[in-house]
């Protein structure tokens, strides 16, 4: 092979390079989920811990339609609990803080949802 | 093991019986999960309408004192001039019934001016020319908004003939008293359309509308299509009319003289 060395070398380069994300990312530092101020008074949501981590977005966008296309406006958990669907008056009476729960994650993960643009959120508007 | 035809549809069965006994939760992470229900306290009707007695409710401050009540639940801006926001306002005889006016009106009707909001029309034109169906008629006929598909194209304003709709052509929280604000109702964004929604969210609690509510018995509300309610009852009593009603719109607002 011509120039060897220099084209191993080039190449080896080239990969350190490629992979220094990675590298760097995950070996340093490791991801940690941010702490939750979770509600004080109530211990359950009204779904499970993990199904509300994965689907509360979906869960949202549902309750939106339901509540205001539908006019349902009353939702059945898989437990049998009722409440009434509304983020303002149902999510946002446990979760007191927008600061302190939903930023914390959506800062982290760099989602910016516009619920807020209209929705009033626990501590008021300043 | 040999994997035998007779072997799969065997286990085939035994995952089709493990499904029926699988606990809530693995099902319901499938989808297809639907547990909404009407509230419990709503109150219903096939179609609502407003009988509004302009004998009682006829000065500017009255429907300004209605209108306060009606802006402040639901975090309404308010806007002098052209930008203006409204769900609930007043006018005159003339600006109100166009079609009806004569040159020998009775002065003391002609001095009168007029509660307007938005009419829920049975044949709304703002809802046929709507691209997104943002704005729709639910069944009970209340002509309804869904702000999150409002995309601001304003043909439902130029679609309705009694300039029931607002536009927000600036950030509406600007001109909201933030210390006054209703917690219990969202505010709207920039760059869409609003208007009255016959305060369906009290509707769904088992409350009249707000304005009906605040009038002291000058506005009236119930169901059109049964016999008994009350609206049916003022409107076969007293003779009423409708604003615009070249337009075909069919008005669910009607207005005793």
């Amino acid at each position: 092979m011509y120039n060897g060395f220099a084209i191993v070398a080039g190449l080896v380069i080239f990969f350190a390079m490629l992979t220094a994300p990675f590298a760097l990312g995950t070996m340093t530092k490791q991801y940690k989920e941010p702490e939750l101020k979770l509600p004080v008074n109530e211990k359950e949501c009204i779904e499970s811990t993990e199904y509300m981590r994965t689907n509360h977005m979906q869960l949202l966008n549902e309750w939106r339609d339901w509540a205001l296309r539908d006019g349902k406006r009353t939702y059945t958990n898989h437990a049998g609990k009722e409440f009434s669907i509304s983020l303002q008056n149902t999510c946002m009476k446990c979760h007191v803080s927008k600061a302190d729960f939903c930023d914390k994650c959506h800062n982290d993960a760099g989602v910016s949802p516009y619920c807020w643009d209209c929705h009033v959120q626990p501590e008021g508007l300043k | 093991m040999k994997n035998s035809r007779r072997t799969f549809i065997k286990l085939a069965g035994i995952a089709a019986a493990g499904l029926a006994v699988a606990p809530k939760k693995v099902l319901a992470s499938g989808g297809g999960h639907a547990p909404v229900k009407v509230n419990a306290t709503a109150s219903h009707a096939k179609h609502w309408a407003m009988v509004v007695d302009t004998t009682k409710l006829h000065t500017a401050e009255a429907i300004d004192e209605l209108a306060k009540v009606c802006h402040h639940i639901h975090n309404v801006p308010s806007i002098e001039g052209k930008k203006e926001v409204k769900w609930l306002w007043h006018d005159s005889y003339g600006h109100s019934f166009p079609e009806q006016e004569n040159p020998h009106l009775a002065e003391e009707v002609h001095e009168r001016v007029f509660p307007l909001l938005c009419n829920h029309c049975e044949n709304p034109p703002c809802v046929r020319v709507c691209p997104t169906k943002a704005t729709f008629q639910r069944p009970d006929g209340i002509v309804a908004m869904d702000y999150h598909r409002c995309i601001g194209c304003r043909y439902c304003m130029a679609g309705c003939p009694y300039g029931s709709r607002s536009f927000n052509w600036g950030d509406p929280r600007l001109n909201l008293d933030l210390a006054n604000l209703n917690p219990e109702f969202p505010t709207r964004m920039r760059g869409v359309v609003e208007k009255c929604n016959f305060c369906v969210e009290r509707l769904a609690v088992g409350k009249k509308p707000a304005c009906v509510e605040a009038s002291n018995g000058a506005m009236f509300f119930g169901d059109l299509k049964d016999p008994d309610s009350e609206v049916r009852k003022v409107l076969r009593e007293k003779f009423t009319i409708r604003r615009k009603p070249s337009a075909g719109t069919e008005p669910s607002v009607y207005y005793i003289i």
